[in-house]
């Protein structure tokens, strides 16, 4: 069992075309995704070097229409991606994820908006995210497929390089994943940690679920509440920037302290106090959930 | 980006913002030109001289000066201009003051605070306004959470004069200020969504005894990813107002953030980045800087980031900490190679390659001679790390 991606997914891939695109949708083939069309206006009936079986269409209406697509995922570039997410949208598929990093806030306010009022079926995911994976069935995205293991702990992300970092601690542990879901660190979002852990406390293939988070705002304080109120499954956390200094922005992500709020600390003893164990380094991930897991079991 | 006070305030003339009449200077000269311009355009004697620098907490470090007369405006002009200016933004070095405001000064009434920013948690953008102007906002915000007024623009509608009217109603404006509130906040709100703004603050947004209201300060701060589309205030950015390293990192499309320790970090991805600054911690080191080479970086990037972090005399260790996903580890083993041999290396060199293509990016750095510090994962790396630059600290200060 999973949540979001699976044998299911008939993926659309928006902006195969391009070199990012090609390269992920090459990838994803690789590792078993269902590909079912690509979409690059203006380039519909053309063939993408070595995805000549993928066929490419000008709008995501036909490969709705004509493939049959459930599932998208975005690599245009930021000028083009707000309207790359509208277009899905309004063609009818259901899940959204989007790759691309640098969409202005402006435009992703108002896509939100849009989806908020027009399209509240739709779920997306990102922007700027390593995308979703269910280990052995699915990868949408740019996470590397070989250091994942289907299993039953469900993981969910603000930090790209940090999955990969803690899903590789937990293979190497043994611990298999139900569903790795990067939800990406920009302000301004599709789905965010209360939707991620609703879905992961609903599967029955998910037995437990180890979130990472980020400073700069408080959906991880958010996100403790929830646990507490709704969660049962064990719960593993980790934190990143504590010794990140006040009011600069560190990199791309949304990652930014101001005004003394969304401190790591503040996220930390928020987690803590709803009984979630929190991993001291970015080194023991997988071994604090590890630790929960046995102490359990 | 960050840009001047001034610049700020030209882009609210622009926009039918009100501001007090002034002329910004890039010499003392130009500065002392101004005053009697500014004196005679304003039918007033008393100007205001400002430091133009980016960092905030200026009238607290000495950096704002009321003159109430020409010969006055004249000392202030000489005292500011070039001074090191030392605010609680600048860090204790403080900011070397090249470009001066001489502004008309007014007869103030009360002086608000009013900022726009989006709230994360709505992904709405949001004004904020308090009638406690002046003042440290944040403090206010803290210790009297219920003094900010807030109102949030509908993504669709826009924002609308009934927000003004109430929130003028509630800021306490009358008569001529509350009749002129709505289209101050009509320019204000279009040019934070036409400019792609980031921040936006006034403080002290002020009304006068002659019934005005006029921003008297201005704050602007805009959307690094949304610049491709504002060329114009592009040129606006003030390169010395950045710091070298940051600038050179730019560059690459690299960010980079100089700190205070002595362990150069170089890593992919924010959050590792991050969570790489806390384990050097966690283990009692110091990181010297934040560096997130991105997802897809080349080997001439990786070269470019490696110059920067050993350009840094402060760094005594350098902790490569990468996990490769769309980055292959092949691609970082080849940048580091090839920075080594073109700057070379004085400090000791850990290296912790994980994922795609792992065993190749080992096999590089094993094979290419350099005095390389192989680390097992991120815990033993930053260990390793911390005691070489604890060994050579220490041996320096022989």
């Amino acid at each position: 069992m999973s949540v979001l991606v699976g044998y299911d997914t008939r993926l659309v891939v928006q902006g195969m075309s391009g070199s990012a695109g090609a390269f992920h949708t090459k990838q994803a083939l690789e590792y078993g995704t269902r590909v079912v069309a690509g979409v690059t206006p203006g380039k519909g009936g053309q063939k993408v070097a070595g995805l000549e079986q993928v066929p490419l269409y000008d709008t995501v209406d036909e490969a709705v229409q004509h493939a049959g697509a459930n599932t998208s995922v975005i690599y245009v570039p930021p000028p083009f991606a707000a309207d790359a997410i509208l277009e899905a949208a309004a063609a009818g598929i259901e899940l959204i994820i989007t790759i691309t990093e640098g969409i202005p806030v402006r435009d992703m306010v108002r896509v939100q908006n849009v989806l908020a009022n027009e399209y509240p079926h739709v779920t997306t995911v990102g922007p700027n995210c390593p995308g979703v994976i269910t280990p052995g069935q699915c990868k949408v995205g740019i996470m590397p497929g070989y250091i994942h293991k289907p299993g039953g702990v469900g993981v969910v992300s603000r930090s790209g390089t940090l999955t990969y970092e803690v899903v590789h601690q937990l293979t190497a542990l043994g611990l298999g994943q139900s569903t790795a879901i990067g939800i990406g660190g920009d302000p301004v979002k599709g789905m965010d940690f209360i939707e991620a852990l609703a879905l992961f406390a609903e599967d029955p293939g998910t037995s437990s679920i180890f979130m990472i988070g980020e400073i700069g705002g408080d959906s991880e304080e958010r996100a403790a509440q929830f646990i507490k109120d709704h969660v049962r499954k064990p719960v593993g956390a980790f934190i990143g920037g504590l010794t990140a200094p006040p009011g600069k922005r560190m990199g791309h992500a949304g990652a930014i302290i101001s005004g003394g709020k969304g401190a790591a600390s503040d996220k930390i003893a928020a987690l803590e106090a709803a009984g979630i164990a929190v991993a001291p380094t970015p080194a023991e991930m997988g071994t604090t959930l590890a630790k929960i897991l046995s102490a359990r079991s | 980006m960050k840009i001047h006070e001034y610049q700020g305030k030209e882009l609210f003339r622009k926009y039918g913002v009100p501001v007090p009449f002034g002329i910004a200077a890039h010499t003392i000269e130009e500065a002392l030109a101004a005053i009697p311009k500014v004196q005679e355009a304003a039918q007033t004697d008393i100007v205001v001289v400002k430091a133009q620098i980016h960092a905030g907490g200026r009238g607290k470090g000495g950096g704002v000066k009321v003159a109430k007369t020409r010969a006055d405006a004249e000392e202030a002009v000489k005292r500011i201009f070039g001074m090191q200016l030392i605010t609680p933004q600048t860090g204790p070095e403080g900011k070397k003051v090249q470009r001066v405001l001489v502004e008309q000064g007014l007869a103030i009434e009360h002086e608000f605070y009013l900022g726009m920013l989006l709230d994360r948690a709505t992904g709405r953008v949001t004004v904020m306004a308090s009638i406690e102007g002046g003042m440290d906002i944040e403090e206010v915000a803290a210790s009297h959470p219920e003094k900010i007024l807030k109102e949030s623009i509908d993504p669709g509608a826009g924002w609308q004069d009934y927000q003004a009217r109430r929130l003028g109603k509630r800021l306490g404006l009358a008569g001529a200020h509350a009749a002129g509130f709505p289209k101050f906040m009509r320019a204000l709100t279009t040019a934070y969504d036409e400019l792609d703004c980031s921040l936006l603050e006034i403080n002290p947004l002020i009304t006068t005894k002659d019934g005005r209201v006029l921003a008297l300060d201005a704050k602007i701060n805009f959307d690094d990813n949304a610049l491709y589309r504002h060329p114009e205030l592009v040129e606006l950015r003030d390169p010395s107002e950045e710091d070298a390293s940051e600038l050179e990192a730019k560059k690459w499309d690299l960010s980079y953030i100089q700190l205070e320790g002595n362990i150069g970090c170089m890593v992919n991805g924010a959050g590792l980045a991050m969570s790489t600054m806390d384990i050097i911690k966690y283990y009692g080191g110091q990181p010297a800087n934040f560096l997130d080479v991105g997802g897809g970086a080349t080997a001439e990037k990786v070269t470019a980031a490696f110059k920067i972090i050993t350009s840094d005399p402060e760094v005594k260790a350098i902790f490569v900490n990468i996990f490769g996903g769309i980055m292959k580890c092949d691609t970082i083993a080849q940048g580091v190679i090839t920075a080594v041999k073109e700057v070379g290396l004085k400090v000791p060199l850990v290296v912790r390659l994980e994922g795609t293509n792992v065993e190749l990016g080992k096999k590089m750095l094993a094979e290419s001679g350099l005095n390389i510090v192989a680390a097992a994962d991120m815990a033993d790396g930053a260990q390793k790390v911390v005691a070489a630059a604890a060994t050579i600290q220490k041996g320096g200060a022989k």
